[in-house]
């Protein structure tokens, strides 16, 4: 068991590794130099060479990528081109409001689409289930930036229960927070709630229709009880690890909706980055994403491995 | 005991002493609007502390039935007529909460895979218990109960097994707690539905020792379905048969095995090879045909097709249920000649060529095969020296894990025997790695595996599937495959017209027969036959062995037959050899090894089968189960569960060497082959002699 997370947390390690490397050369193969992109089309030749220099991007690549990962690891994210300040100043703060953001949309997506899913599975067949089943589907298939506006639209605009951007001010205690929060939240509960309610559905129909539930169900035992002791905790094991992927999508598909919402994330200032080739900052950012979605799976692959007592404790003699 | 004297006949009075009755039942299931029926006017009753077997192969209505009666039958089937009554209480009135109530107090069922019928993520304690807490125990009480009944199930290890999860008990331990968890509220009806199919023979025979003292004990009548006849024949009073959704016959159980009255019973018990019955002797009686497809619309006697005795009268009149006897009913109109169906199948066998010198075309040295599964070694063969000879079957037979599939798997290349491993072909050794070996020598060694739908490309259809093989293996091309192709479909007796179809459009059987033909398109010298007709019917099985038996006494081809069904392997194999542990215990002609006297396991595995004829041998009891591999017992592997171990210790401290002990009869014991024939000679011979 211990061993087996060992295994895992390494293999993240590798993979954050491999990231690293791809973001750092694929930023190098972009068009533009960075000296260029700071001072502007009008800057003298010579003026853009001396800054190249100075910011060390004319040494080898090697070279310029093991500084850059040395100095990560040290905590030292690089200086920003654009803003001409460390990077983690805007970093970190943006990535915690994107992440109070996915935190709010995971909050209200995992119970509601398990919920669903579950309750289809229970109707199977049925209108209920038809119902839950068609509306996650179509929901999950509309842009975020379609749903977006279509919620601005209604909501904002038109009957004025909800604000138009999602930051609130500065200071508000949590509930105003919270309301400022509800528009850009649906969109991404939209998408995320088919995935998972499917899976939650077909997790269950497996389990009710396993020899395990007939045998509960032969013992006597009330439908509700068999469903809660022996059907959810082997329906839902599937699940999580749905939840977790999409939690990585979560993270990297806020680009749209805080661009829409105006909203200070870490996916508006990778989207900020990229326009204005400032690389220390979008090559720090992407890296975070790919950090938050490694420990998402990680976190769901060792909770799947604990709830699952055959992989917990092996195989038999 | 109450007979059935009037079962099944309308107006019956409800007899105090009846458990169960079942009368003119009909199921139907509804596919894609359609209701399809799957049982028919199915009557017969189970009298208090009486054992009913029902048999039938696949898709015959057993499970249904038995679904039926616990109320658990799947969304789309409806019970569509007749009733359904245990204890007097007629079981479609019950309400959720009294339905509830009846399952947890007056019915309790077993069934095929133990394994699957425990909840995965909840300890085995905690499951056991929870019948006791149905009942208003608390949970301490509950686990006590628990405890108390597991040792009513003879297991001996009781602590562990409750804090155990269903994935680290065996087989035969789950089926026991299931045992436990069934008989828990002392049910009135007991249903077992297939409950040692996926059970070894030791196993299986320890199991069925159980539910029969315990049936005694509790005081519980038994429904027990089975596709065993041998199995139904030992442990149940009466029996029905049952066929496409019909009751055919019922009866007492050693009338109806002896003297069946119904021409499918009689095809049914013939089918099956018994009795040292060999392939030299005669071939097996199949049933012709197929069964009815689901939904197919049925005008006079669902059997008519497929029976050898139907007339025009067959086709048009449903037969009532005829009283045979007093106690015995058959639905077929010509009940009386059903004894003399002619058979189906012509018994006369091709004289086998002259053999020659009889040079191996298989010989195995010293073959092992270690794995090493976390720093531990399980040795899965171990030593084995083998020969196959031209147009012969080796049979090899052993319970699950005592590395038959390795040793098959070893012989074809696939995986990589240990050092010092020597695998001769024709006399030449071959390459441990199929990779490394030549075209002609992969040519000259194919397999049939056990499950033909998974060994079937589902996307290919039978042309592409057999012409591959003729290319790859024959290296044919042109009219010359298309004409091969022909041959060899022809030869495992299927049609032009299947060549079209895809996998999933063929029953079983059929599959199994594309199976064989793409593994005879290159001609091969030598095919392992890896338990090739353990997922068949014993209907289609007759005929797939029959083919075998065919297609072997005219290619002059060898085979290597692995099966766990005693009878199987006796009717197709030349020599056999046992298993145990990775070991070769045992080695002989088929009849010299059959015949006796036998190494102990062999006697023990041979005694655990029950034979048709119902004659109830004294059984050996193994203590304990199969050791692992990865911890072979020192001196003899098999001294920890040998009845006949002996008292000085020796079994204990050294392995007893490999000897020929008569004219071609290899053994491994250290008791000397005179005492094995004076001690095996006091109980009655385990397996008749061959029938002529």
């Amino acid at each position: 068991m211990s061993q087996y997370v060992l295994k895992r947390v390494g293999l993240a390690l590798l993979t954050l590794v491999l990231l690293s490397l791809i973001i750092f050369f694929a930023g190098q193969v972009l068009p533009g130099n960075a000296g260029r992109a700071i001072l502007g089309p009008f800057a003298s030749q010579q003026s853009v060479v001396a800054l190249d220099h100075k910011l060390g991007v004319d040494r080898p690549l090697v070279v310029q990528y093991w500084s850059w990962v040395s100095g990560f690891v040290r905590g030292n994210l690089g200086t920003s081109y654009q803003f001409q300040s460390p990077v983690s100043s805007f970093l970190f703060p943006a990535l915690g409001r994107s992440l109070k953001l996915a935190a709010f949309a995971f909050v209200i997506v995992v119970p509601t689409s398990i919920l669903g899913g579950v309750v289809a599975a229970l109707n199977r067949g049925r209108v209920v289930d038809r119902v839950i089943s068609t509306t996650s589907l179509s929901l999950s298939t509309v842009p975020e930036f379609v749903s977006g506006v279509a919620l601005i639209v209604v909501f904002a605009i038109g009957l004025k229960v909800l604000p138009v951007t999602a930051n609130a001010p500065p200071g508000s205690p949590l509930l105003t927070q919270v309301r400022y929060l509800i528009l850009p939240a649906v969109p991404l509960v939209f998408i995320l709630f088919g995935y998972i309610a499917r899976m939650a559905r077909a997790g269950t129909i497996e389990a009710l229709d396993s020899d395990y539930v007939r045998t509960a169900m032969l013992k006597g035992l009330p439908r509700w009880l068999v469903i809660r002791r022996h059907v959810l905790r082997n329906s839902l094991l599937p699940t999580i690890t749905v939840i977790a992927t999409q939690t990585g999508y979560l993270i990297g598909g806020l680009v749209v909706v805080e661009a829409l919402f105006t909203y200070p994330g870490i996916g508006s200032l990778i989207l900020t980055a990229a326009k204005d080739k400032d690389f220390p900052m979008l090559e720090a950012g992407v890296l975070f994403i790919g950090i938050v979605y490694l420990t998402a799976t990680l976190i769901a692959d060792i909770l799947y491995t604990v709830l699952n007592p055959r992989i917990r404790l092996g195989k038999a003699e | 005991m109450i007979l059935a004297t009037s079962a099944g006949l309308p107006g019956t009075i409800e007899a105090p002493s009846t458990t169960l009755e079942v009368s003119h039942l009909d199921v139907s299931y509804r596919v894609r609007g359609n209701e399809r029926p799957a049982l028919r006017d199915v009557s017969f009753r189970i009298g208090r502390q009486e054992s009913f077997g029902l048999v039938g192969e696949s898709g015959c209505g057993k499970s249904t039935t038995a679904l039926a009666i616990t109320r658990y039958l799947p969304r789309n089937g409806s019970l569509s007529g007749g009733s359904i009554t245990v204890n007097g209480q007629d079981i479609a009135a019950l309400d959720k909460r009294s339905l509830r109530q009846f399952r947890a107090r007056v019915v309790s069922m077993v069934y095929q895979e133990p394994g699957r019928a425990l909840n995965p993520s909840i300890r085995v304690g905690r499951q056991v218990a929870e019948v006791y807490e149905i009942a208003g125990m608390k949970k301490s009480e509950a686990l006590a109960r628990a405890e108390e009944m597991l040792r009513v199930v003879q297991i001996a290890d009781r602590g562990r097994v409750l804090g155990s999860y269903p994935h680290q008990l065996s087989g035969g331990m789950l089926q026991r707690v299931m045992v436990a968890m069934a008989l828990a509220t002392e049910p009135s009806l007991l249903i077992l539905d297939e409950p040692t199919t996926a059970l070894d023979a030791t196993v299986e025979a320890e199991v069925l020792d159980l539910v029969s003292s315990l049936r005694q004990q509790f005081q519980t009548s038994v429904l027990f379905i089975s596709h065993n006849l041998a199995v139904i024949a030992k442990m149940c009073d009466r029996v029905g048969v049952m066929y496409a959704g019909e009751l055919v016959e019922q009866g007492p159980a050693r009338e109806i095995f002896e003297n069946p009255r119904h021409p499918y019973t009689v095809g049914l018990v013939r089918c099956v090879p018994r009795g040292g019955q060999s392939k030299d002797h005669g071939r097996l009686d199949a049933i012709p045909g197929f069964l009815p497809e689901p939904g197919e619309v049925q005008v006079g006697c669902v059997f008519a097709k497929r029976c050898a005795l139907a007339d025009q009268r067959c086709t048009e009149e449903t037969p009532p249920t005829y009283e045979v006897s007093a106690t015995r009913t058959s639905r077929c109109h010509y009940h009386e000649q059903a004894p003399e169906l002619p058979r189906a199948t012509p018994e006369d066998v091709m004289p086998r060529r002259a053999d020659g010198g009889e040079e191996p075309v298989i010989r195995l040295r010293g073959v092992s095969k270690t794995f090493h599964v976390r720093g531990e070694q399980v040795r899965a063969v171990v030593g084995v020296d083998l020969d196959l000879k031209v147009g012969e079957t080796l049979g090899i037979v052993g319970e699950s894990g005592c590395g038959k599939t390795t040793l098959a798997r070893v012989l074809l290349g696939l995986s990589v025997p240990d050092e010092g491993s020597v695998i001769e072909l024709d006399g030449s050794p071959l390459a441990p790695e199929c990779t490394s070996r030549s075209r002609k020598q992969l040519q000259a060694m194919q397999i049939i595996f056990q499950n033909p739908d998974s060994a079937l490309n589902r996307r290919h259809n039978v042309r592409h599937i057999v012409t591959r093989a003729l290319k790859k293996l024959a290296g044919l091309s042109g009219e010359s495959c298309e004409n091969r192709l022909l041959e060899v479909i022809r030869s495992v007796r299927m049609e032009e017209r299947h060549l079209a179809l895809r996998p999933y459009q063929l029953s079983g059987g059929l599959k199994q027969r594309v199976a064989i033909a793409r593994a005879f398109a290159g001609a091969p010298r030598v095919l392992v036959c890896d338990e090739p007709t353990s997922a068949l019917d014993v209907s289609v099985q007759a005929a797939i062995l029959n083919l075998l038996a065919d297609l072997q006494s005219r290619e002059r081809v060898s085979y290597v037959f692995i099966s766990h069904d005693l009878g199987v392997v006796r009717y197709l194999s030349d020599s056999i050899a046992v298993l145990y542990l990775g070991r070769v215990m045992e080695h002989g002609p088929a009849g010299t090894v059959f015949a006796g006297p036998h190494h102990p396991y062999t006697e023990s595995l041979f005694s655990a089968v029950p034979s048709l004829d119902g004659t109830r041998r004294e059984r050996i009891r193994l203590k304990g189960e199969i050791p692992s591999s990865a911890h072979s017992p020192a001196g003899c592997v098999f001294h920890t569960r040998c009845p006949r171990r002996l008292e000085n210790g020796l079994c204990d401290s050294s392995e007893p060497p490999f000897v020929e002990v008569e004219p071609h009869h290899m053994m491994r014991c250290h008791i000397p082959l005179e005492e094995l024939r004076r001690l095996q000679a006091t109980q009655s011979a385990p397996v008749p002699e061959p029938s002529p």
